[in-house]
């Protein structure tokens, strides 16, 4: 097959919405977007208590986090893996290699990102909000929400930071979801395998659906930027 | 609408605070009756700010109390404070109130009907949906009492309001002020600005490096103060 021929094929599949294309799409998305959906929820609140909570330890707690962003996913893939396989801890759930493994070890990836940048944007509100807010009694817990939503444009770009690592990722999926036709394939883990089979144009065609979406996120993170600068002075 | 006991007057007992080793507000002790604009007048660093924020609670003194007439605690405490640099909110101008109203427990319609009078109460309701940080500096600083004054506070205290404002829109708050007076809010101002002193107050509480030194009428302080050190303050002798 010749270097056209591939790029045919895979705008064939793309355009063509060839149902076991679009399935790998979809369970891909599903997998990222439940993974952010569960860290956003987990991650702002923690984040926002760990930006107003003074404790011993809480610098150690910053560092790690922070450094925890930068996790490999293949490390994050071999913990998951640990916890769930039939010898782990979790074994008895039976999870490993189901697209609820892909989706833990996914939130572990994209967890420290969105708490540490939860935990520098509400600390940075805060210290600017701290008086007015104190002064209309809104302390401790109480003013959480009004910091989270004041974040909020500077939130979104966290969330999709996360999702841009997520859906980016190939380790952590393919070790904790193996792969499986029809199953557990996601886009990376079929461009990483099926390049080596020789399924070019799919490999091709997921590779041109993966460059759609980073573009799309960045033109929203860019939108909200521009949204929140509005809002900002 | 207003509760038939007052918070007023409010007690100050004694207070000092404490940083470092050092009293920076040291043994305080006035009373804040109804009515009036009483200015804490004295240079930088006096404690001015600090004496501000124990009197509305921000601080807790390390010995003595502040004490109200009846309990200014709950939601609703009835003081509320407006800062030298203006707190906006990443909202819009009626939300900012809208916001503020809510912090106090105040109910969804109530938010609006309050936050529409305060804003045509302060010339702002033509910059309702505009982003409150956008506003200029005077305008800030006039939607940030427009915020306490939703709050139907009995007893207003702003921290030198117009430090970081032009004279054109200093001159439009300190008419502001004499309205929120004249209204029947008992204003406490702190400021180092002389002129503005002589403008607006009714009563001076002069603070030096921490301690109270002078609690005089307007009229008698100016006149000629009792105390070395607000004689040379209003000669301009006393730069700190
Ligand atoms: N939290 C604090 N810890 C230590 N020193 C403080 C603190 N807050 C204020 N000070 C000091 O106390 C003095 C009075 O401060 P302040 O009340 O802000 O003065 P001003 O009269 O200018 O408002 C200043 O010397 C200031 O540096
Ligand atoms: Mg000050």
């Amino acid at each position: 097959m010749d270097l056209a021929a591939i790029f045919q094929a895979a705008f064939a599949l793309v355009v063509g919405l060839d149902p076991a294309f679009l399935a790998i799409v979809s369970l891909s998305l599903q997998v990222t977007l439940t993974a952010v959906l569960i860290a956003g929820l987990v991650g702002l609140p923690l984040g926002a208590a760990l930006a107003l909570a003074r404790f011993r330890g809480r610098s150690v707690v910053i560092v790690v986090l922070n450094a925890l962003m930068g996790l490999p996913p293949v490390v994050a893939g071999l913990m998951v893996f640990l916890a769930l396989s039939r010898s782990g801890p979790l074994g008895s759930l039976g999870l490993l290699f189901s697209p609820s493994a892909m989706i833990v070890a996914q939130v572990i990836l994209v967890l420290p990102i969105v708490i540490a940048l939860t935990r520098q944007t509400v600390e940075d509100l805060w210290i600017e909000y701290r008086d007015h807010l104190r002064s209309v009694g809104l302390d401790g817990a109480r003013a959480i929400p009004t910091l989270l939503f004041d974040g909020r444009f500077a939130l979104a770009t966290a969330l999709l930071a996360g999702f841009g690592r997520a859906s980016a990722e190939v380790g952590a999926v393919l070790i904790v979801g193996g792969n499986i036709a029809g199953y557990t394939r996601t886009m990376t883990t079929t461009i990483t395998l099926e390049t080596s089979k020789g399924d070019l144009p799919l490999a091709l065609g997921l590779g041109l659906v993966l460059i759609a979406l980073t573009l799309a996120i960045n033109a929203v993170a860019f939108g909200a930027s521009r949204i929140g600068a509005r809002y900002a002075g | 609408m207003r509760d038939v006991t007052s918070i007023l007057p409010l007690h100050v007992d004694g207070v000092c605070f404490a940083a470092a080793g050092r009293n920076l507000v040291d043994a305080a002790s006035f009373s804040v009756p109804p009515g009036g604009l009483t200015v804490l007048l004295g240079p930088n660093g006096a404690g001015k700010s600090l004496m501000l924020r124990l009197c509305h609670g921000l601080l807790r003194p390390s010995a003595g109390a502040v004490r109200w007439a009846s309990g200014a605690g709950g939601r609703a405490k009835r003081h509320a404070m407006v800062f030298q640099k203006p707190i906006m909110l990443r909202r819009s101008v009626e939300a900012n109130i809208a916001h503020a109203l809510a912090a106090a427990g105040h109910s969804g319609p109530e938010r609006r009907s309050r936050g529409r009078e305060a804003l045509a109460r302060f010339g702002l309701s033509d910059r309702a949906t505009q982003a409150a940080r956008l506003l200029s500096g005077g305008e800030q600083q006039r939607l940030a009492i427009a915020r306490a004054w939703a709050l139907r506070p009995e007893l207003l205290f702003l921290d030198e309001p117009t430090s970081q404002l032009d004279p054109a829109a200093t001159r439009q708050i300190e008419e502001l002020l004499a309205g929120l007076v004249a209204e029947g809010i008992t204003v406490m101002m702190s400021t180092h600005d002389l002129g503005q002193a002589r403008r607006l107050a009714d009563r001076v509480l002069f603070l030096h490096r921490g301690r109270l030194i002078e609690d005089a009428p307007a009229e008698s302080f100016f006149a000629g103060p009792r105390a070395a050190e607000a004689r040379a303050f209003l000669a301009g002798e006393l730069i700190w």
